[in-house]
């Protein structure tokens, strides 16, 4: 089931009824249901994945779970007895203990995730035109790089304590199989997401519209602008198009993966909203970034905190590596005290470029990401001296700068996800300094893309209620809550939005009338 | 704590780190950052904090932060 | 003060249902000046009940039979649910339908649909789809419509999407806000009718000079799908007691095999109905092929029209029993309106192809 369908909606209408007139202790278990109806509708082999990964989620937990408990016991009975080294050492024994559970799962779920990335067909991917590899018919399961996110993140909280285990394994179940976000994402922590889960959420009328409205610009994002868009994207990637014509296809894929990505991420949220779950918000206008470390901190958050939480912070605060930094820093001076932070995001980069997908291109892209943010890093202190000599902070237009400028740097970074082959992406990147055929912007080229001069006119319009929407939501905060005050505007401008999201959405058949003139017999 | 305070304040000379309390949430510190004063940290006073400790509760403010540092140590 | 928000939102949510229901009439074909075809099937709601002849079938009954014509020379009351394309399942469910609304004495279906067992065999998907949408659109609601979708969709279509997209033709049309013309408003709300009693007038003269070589096929026998589907029109007449007439219409082209007309003559012999090969008739109808077709033998024009519907008409009435009502008074000055919009339109028509 697609989350652009009429299924999907329906699917959503129905759940949303019923969520509102069962008794509210069997919410929960009605998102369970619905979440594994949603499942189902992908196909039952996928079935057997899912319920792995919940299986081995539950079971570790729980036997890390009895182990502390048992540890608690202990101490409190012998609170008296016992010196401090001996209750350190006894914990120290738990911990070893649960990390064996604790790797155990890590390593049997990540290789499952390994071995379906590696051998398996990405539906989305392939829809996308990227070829993989694959001797399987058998597709990617749905979700499963998320829900094995967010499941695995969980596991690691329980060992480390900062997550309480859930006891009742159908509340796992609906943990790591909550529908909304299977899809892509969020990921979201436990703590945060697990709780609201299970809660009684009686009938909001206000959280339901909110949510529903958010549902609504997500497919005005997604039918309107990304899905439009997406026919260029794909005619831009033939080996003809370099130079000016590769950057046009940065930009248009920019304008795609935002559509598409946060159109999905608003439908996601705004049905978990209208269910009365507040979910963490997975970007914040991440293209008024100045710089790609912050714009990594505004885009694909819940992805970003994961990395951070379970790669990033495990890596450069270990001992080996506090270690490292300590001799680094007697021989490199600054530069070695950052060694540690810099090992640690080419790992965490390595990692989050083939969670992407397992071809070479991924991994370059992570390289990439990481290469410009730890050389930005290392070249602040000069950046800073050049900013105070001009007095640039100061100045607006300057501000402006460093967004374009990372704008244009980010995409083309991105755009080496859309090649498989990273050699024919260097091409096109070297093609900037060799080819400079500003003339496609108006010989007529961007006419043969698949796009009419109309969709051109739409298309433009749209990003620009994208951005004027972005930055009233950068300057004042929440769009609706600042309609609130007039009713009947709000109404208006609602159904005015669900009538461009009808009419302007690419969907259906598309009309074409020289097929409705009758032709023969 | 002073010599914690030196610390943070070698890394943000702009910030006021006795009196702010949101250093996460306001995002003056970013991830780079938490990491290096770990490593300051572990070679002041020889405590080694470990990942699950880096959340915002405990890099808030700088109060919070040795009240980290005190817990540990004690452990 | 909440009572009262709470009207306040039912109506502003009744509002605009009505605007969308507004945007989908003004979206939707119109079919009022270019493929009239699409309008055909929506125009016997106004026409249902006492009819004696139904005919069935695809554009070999709406452009070759003249209701006017039967009623003028044998007092004989019928109606043509003819559409661009109908297959045979379509032609089922529009037989059922129009059950639903008289029991004529006689349904007349032409077999040419015979050869498409599927929807994928009928041509290019985006053809088919468009050709099952001139059909189906306009047809009331009812369990006969919703099977006939079912029946008619390909397989591109075959999806909830495809669905709620009959149920909702803005889903379907939703694009061509950007190609309305003027008739999307002028016929915003009503329709004009195109057709007399079903049948679509052709004024034009395109005469037949060279035969039209067609192919030879590698397998003559008709497919299950269509045999099934002919069965329950068999099936159907005979419950309510309406006689089924199986005709050819004599068009010379798409070629009508002898090895087709043979299997039907064995269905009807085995079934005991009447089958008529019209193109066997040719001299007794008297058709010209210089004179009677716009389009080289395709179709007839209105004068081969009515030389056939009156050849027809006495089979009809001899043959089948239909009576003849022009002793009627009510019957004979509906049907003299009718009799006076077609010869309007013929006039109107003729003058327009003579200029």
């Amino acid at each position: 089931m697609q989350i652009v369908s009429v299924s999907f909606l329906l699917f959503a209408a129905l759940l949303l009824i019923a969520y509102y007139l069962i008794p509210r202790k069997g919410q929960w278990l009605l998102l369970l249901a619905a979440s594994y109806l949603f499942y189902l509708w992908a196909g039952v082999e996928y079935l057997a994945f899912i319920l792995f990964t919940t299986l081995t989620t539950y079971g570790a937990t729980m036997l890390m779970d009895r182990n502390l408990r048992k540890q608690a016991g202990f101490l409190a009975e012998n609170k008296e007895s016992l010196t401090r080294e001996q209750r350190k050492s006894y914990k120290a024994g738990v911990k070893k203990t649960n990390r064996v559970f604790l790797v155990l799962c890590l390593v049997m779920n990540f290789t499952i995730l390994g071995l379906c990335k590696a051998c398996l067909v990405d539906p989305l991917r392939t829809a996308a035109g990227s070829g993989t590899f694959s001797f399987l018919t058998l597709g990617l399961p749905l979700g499963i790089s998320f829900y094995m996110f967010q499941s695995m993140g969980y596991v690691v909280d329980v060992y480390r304590e900062t997550a309480k285990a859930e006891r009742n394994p159908l509340k796992i179940a609906l943990f790591v199989s909550f529908f909304p976000q299977l899809v892509q994402g969020p990921i979201s922590k436990f703590g945060q997401l697990a709780p609201q889960l299970y809660a009684p959420h009686p009938f909001d009328g206000r959280q339901v519209s909110f949510g529903l409205q958010r549902m609504l610009w997500g497919y005005f994002k997604k039918l309107v602008i990304a899905d439009r868009i997406a026919a260029a994207v794909i005619a831009l990637r033939a080996p003809e198009y370099t130079g000016v014509s590769f950057l046009v296809l940065t930009v248009f894929y920019a304008v795609q993966i935002y559509g598409d990505f946060t159109g999905g991420i608003d439908v996601t949220v705004g049905l978990a909203q209208a269910l009365g779950i507040t979910m963490p918000e997975n970007f914040i206008r991440p293209y008024f970034s100045k710089n790609i470390a912050e714009y990594w901190r505004r885009w694909h958050i819940s992805l970003g905190e994961w990395m951070k939480d379970y790669i990033f912070y495990p890596i450069s605060v270990s001992q080996p590596m506090l270690k490292l930094s300590k001799s680094a820093r007697k021989k490199l001076g600054n530069f070695g005290k950052r060694l540690p932070v810099y090992v640690a995001s080419v790992a965490t980069w390595f990692v989050t470029g083939i969670w992407h997908g397992l071809t070479p291109n991924f991994v370059v892209w992570g390289m990439l990401n990481c290469f410009v943010i730890v050389v930005s890093e290392e070249l602040s202190p000069l950046y800073e001296r050049f900013h105070n000599r001009f007095h640039l902070k100061e100045k607006r237009w300057y501000g402006g700068f460093e967004i374009l400028r990372m704008f244009l740097l980010m995409n083309l970074i991105r755009a080496c996800d859309l090649f498989p082959h990273v050699g024919n992406y260097f091409v096109r990147l070297g093609s900037l300094f060799t080819t400079f055929n500003f003339h496609i912007l108006w010989d007529g080229t961007l006419m043969k893309l698949g796009l009419t001069g109309l969709d051109y006119g739409i298309l433009a319009g749209g990003c620009a209620l994208m951005l004027a929407v972005s930055l009233v939501q950068e300057k004042k905060g929440n769009v609706r809550e600042l309609l609130q005050g007039s009713t009947a505007l709000r109404y208006c401008l609602i159904f005015l939005l669900l009538v461009i999201v009808l009419l302007m959405g690419s969907y259906g058949i598309g009309y074409n009338a020289s097929s409705f003139i009758y032709t023969g017999f | 704590m002073e010599k914690l305070l030196e610390i943070l304040n070698e890394l943000h000379p702009e910030v006021d780190f006795e009196t702010e309390e949101r250093l996460i949430d306001d995002k003056i510190l970013d991830s780079f950052d938490i990491v290096t004063i770990v490593a300051e940290i572990d070679a002041e006073y020889d405590v080694a904090i470990p990942a699950e400790e880096l959340i915002p509760e405990n890099f808030n403010s700088a109060k919070a932060l040795w009240a980290l540092v005190e817990r540990l140590m004690e452990e | 003060m909440k009572k009262k928000s709470k009207i306040l939102l039912c109506a502003a949510v009744l509002v605009c249902l009505a605007l969308l229901w507004l945007l989908q009439a003004l979206l939707v074909p119109k079919y009022m000046t270019r493929s009239k075809e699409g309008a055909l099937i929506g125009e016997y709601y106004a026409n249902a009940g006492g009819n004696d002849v139904i005919f069935i079938g695809d554009c070999e009954v709406y452009e070759n039979f003249s209701p006017i014509t039967l009623w003028e020379q044998y007092g004989i009351t019928s109606y043509i649910r003819g559409s661009a394309q109908q297959t045979i399942w379509q032609s089922y469910y529009l037989m059922e339908e129009t059950f639903r609304y008289e029991t004529p004495r006689v349904m007349v279906f032409n077999v040419l649909s015979m050869k498409y067992d599927t929807p994928q065999s009928t041509g290019s998907s985006e053809q088919r789809e468009a050709y099952n949408r001139m059909t189906l659109d306009t047809m009331r609601w009812s369990s006969a419509k919703w099977n006939a979708i079912q029946a008619s969709m390909t397989q591109e279509e075959r999806s909830w999407e495809g669905e709620f997209s009959y149920l909702f033709p803005l889903l379907r049309y939703h694009s061509r806000w950007s190609q309305l013309e003027k008739e999307d408003f002028q016929y915003l709300l009503h329709r004009d009718v195109v057709s007399d009693n079903g049948y679509l007038m052709q004024t034009g003269v395109k005469p037949y000079t060279t035969p039209h070589a067609e192919r030879p096929l590698v397998d003559y026998t008709f497919g299950e799908n269509s045999y099934a589907y002919l069965d329950k029109m068999v099936q159907l007449c005979e419950s309510y007691g309406t006689q089924l007439v199986l005709i050819k219409a004599p068009s010379l082209y798409p070629t009508w095999w002898e090895q087709w007309d043979a299997q039907i003559q064995d269905y009807a012999d085995a079934h005991n109905l009447l089958y008529l090969n019209l193109l066997e008739y040719q001299e007794e109808i008297g058709l010209d092929w210089s004179a009677d077709t716009y389009d080289t033998g395709l179709h007839l024009n209105v004068y081969g029209a009515e030389k056939l519907s009156a050849f027809f008409g006495k089979i009809l009435s001899e043959q089948c029993g239909v009576p003849d009502h022009r002793g009627d008074a009510q019957i004979s000055a509906l049907w003299q309106n009718k009799a006076d919009t077609y010869y309007a339109r013929k006039e109107a028509m003729e003058a327009q192809t003579t200029n």
